[in-house]
């Protein structure tokens, strides 16, 4: 569905974008993660149409970027952190705009705004709506199109969790309709939750790629086992044979509470990698 | 032609909350009506103030709208929305132009029936608010595409709609701003409008008007080549 071959990008001779390579495959949801300048909103202006690239192959819709047409771009729905809504428009309103250019019904409409929870601001001018309601209301106009393939720039920034959990459903309902939707994030709980796969970018490369569990999984230096005991105290073991007896003589004793595995986070292995959090710049 | 219908559509429904743009649109058709219903003084012009006034209305309205409207979209990052949407840069373009176009005609025509124009009269003064229109839209569409923002299109905006809207006036007043308003189309427009009539169009004044006309065309040409709608 999306598949990128060594895309190069430079701005005034520095390289952002240094032959980067993943595929997405159709109906997943994926992650591209990294912090602020490693190159996520440039790859998704690539992704989109809306920035060109010095080098290399990016394929969506088993076609060249730069060869999609009308009726392609009708199944790409974008969202970025940057676009804008018609503030003196209700809610209702700025969905006819494109509702109009996509020949969308009225009916579809209303629709979107319930599915997103917005059929009671339907009337509300844009300038009058909250952070998290815009987000939904840019979310509404994506979903209306009922797009194959789409991209999320950071859906969830600066949102409550009840209204980051509420998008977060709205994500997976349409994956679960067959949607493709590329997502880049700085919170790593959504990644892990939501994506079937990253890619780490980090100074315009990718330097890790796989499913949020694979990624972890390798970076699990320490193996071991963190037991917490009922009166307070915890143990560490290897997660090794060796530990086998200490496991069954602490369970026949009843004093374990919980045991967790030690396999890092997404977040500490982006730590590790690039030596910055995800946050930093921000 | 159905995105430049949304666009129009589009507008059309912002302009009614857009408080700015629509005193623009109605302050000179309004004053017209008024003024030429309520003072008539000895020894004046016919249809004075509507003459007056129509011009302004041709060096102000459409010129700031237009860029107003570019600019805006262009700083709250809406017009990337309908761009992405695949709405072709011309598309809006012509979108915006002819729905500015369309509104100041009918305030030409408010002030047309304000002046009681009727036959030739009415059709030589929408052909000269019609022309005039279309120049200023090109010098608004020029402006709206080389600026980044409201603020620098309102700084930019402002000096070359006093020129085009204030010139033609001053010039009654003195020589020296006659012989510089000259070669502006609004002074032109204002000469046409003393005749009223299409024969008298001189040569002379053809050439400015269509001098001008060529010379936004080519700015704003050379604004989008360099920016884009980006």
């Amino acid at each position: 569905m999306i598949r990128l071959h060594n895309v190069h990008k430079s701005f005034s001779g520095r390289e952002v974008l240094k032959g980067v390579e993943f595929e997405i495959n159709d109906g997943e949801i994926f992650g591209l993660l990294g912090p602020s300048g490693a190159g996520k909103t440039t790859l998704i202006k690539i992704l989109t149409g809306q920035l060109d690239f010095e080098n290399g192959e990016v394929f969506i819709l088993d076609k060249q970027v730069g060869d999609l047409n009308g009726a392609d771009h009708k199944k790409i729905g974008i969202m970025m952190d940057q676009f804008g809504v018609y503030e003196r428009l209700s809610c209702y309103e700025n969905l006819k705009i494109f509702a109009d250019i996509y020949q969308i019904s009225k009916d579809d409409i209303r629709k979107t705004l319930s599915d997103v929870g917005l059929e009671k601001a339907s009337k509300t001018a844009a300038s009058n709506l909250s952070k998290g309601m815009r987000n939904r209301l840019q979310l509404a106009r994506v979903f209306m199109q009922t797009p194959k393939i789409i991209f999320l720039d950071e859906p969830t920034s600066g949102l409550d969790p009840a209204t980051t959990k509420a998008i977060h459903r709205l994500i997976l309902e349409k994956k679960a309709q067959g949607c493709t939707i590329f997502l880049t994030t700085h919170d790593m709980t959504e990644a892990t939750k939501l994506c079937d796969h990253v890619a780490l970018l980090n100074d315009g490369n990718v330097v890790e790629y796989g499913s949020p569990q694979e990624v972890c999984r390798r970076y699990n230096h320490q193996n071991r086992l963190k037991l917490h005991f009922y009166d307070g105290t915890e143990e560490e073991l290897p997660n090794a044979a060796d530990s086998a007896e200490r496991l069954k003589e602490l369970f026949l004793a009843g004093r374990i509470e919980t045991i967790h595995s030690t396999e890092p986070t997404l977040e500490t292995v982006f730590l590790e990698l690039t030596g910055r959090k995800l946050e930093e710049n921000e | 032609m159905r995105n430049i219908i949304t666009i129009l559509k589009k507008q059309l429904t912002d302009t009614f909350k857009n408080k700015t743009i629509l005193i623009q649109f109605l302050l000179f058709p309004i004053m017209s009506v008024i003024m030429e219903r309520t003072v008539h003084l000895d020894g004046m012009e016919a249809h004075y103030f509507a003459k007056l006034f129509s011009i302004m209305y041709m060096g102000m309205a459409p010129l700031t709208s237009v860029a107003s409207i570019i600019a805006e979209e262009k700083e709250k990052n809406t017009l990337r929305v309908l761009l992405m949407a695949n709405v072709k840069p011309y598309q809006y373009l012509i979108g915006i132009g002819f729905y500015v176009w369309i509104i100041c005609m009918c305030g030409a025509g408010v002030i047309a029936a304000a002046a009681g124009y009727t036959g030739e009269e009415l059709l030589t003064f929408l052909t000269i608010m019609g022309v005039g229109n279309l120049i200023s839209i090109m010098v608004g569409a020029a402006i709206g595409i080389f600026v980044k923002n409201q603020m620098m299109g309102t700084s930019l905006v402002m000096p070359v709609m006093l020129i085009f809207a204030f010139l033609p006036m001053l010039a009654m007043f003195n020589d020296s701003i006659k012989k510089v308003a000259t070669v502006t189309y609004t002074q032109q427009m204002t000469l046409l409008m003393e005749k009223m009539r299409f024969s008298a169009l001189s040569t002379e004044s053809g050439i400015i008007i269509l001098g001008n006309l060529i010379v936004f065309i080519v700015l704003f040409l050379a604004a989008y080549r360099k920016n884009g709608l980006e």
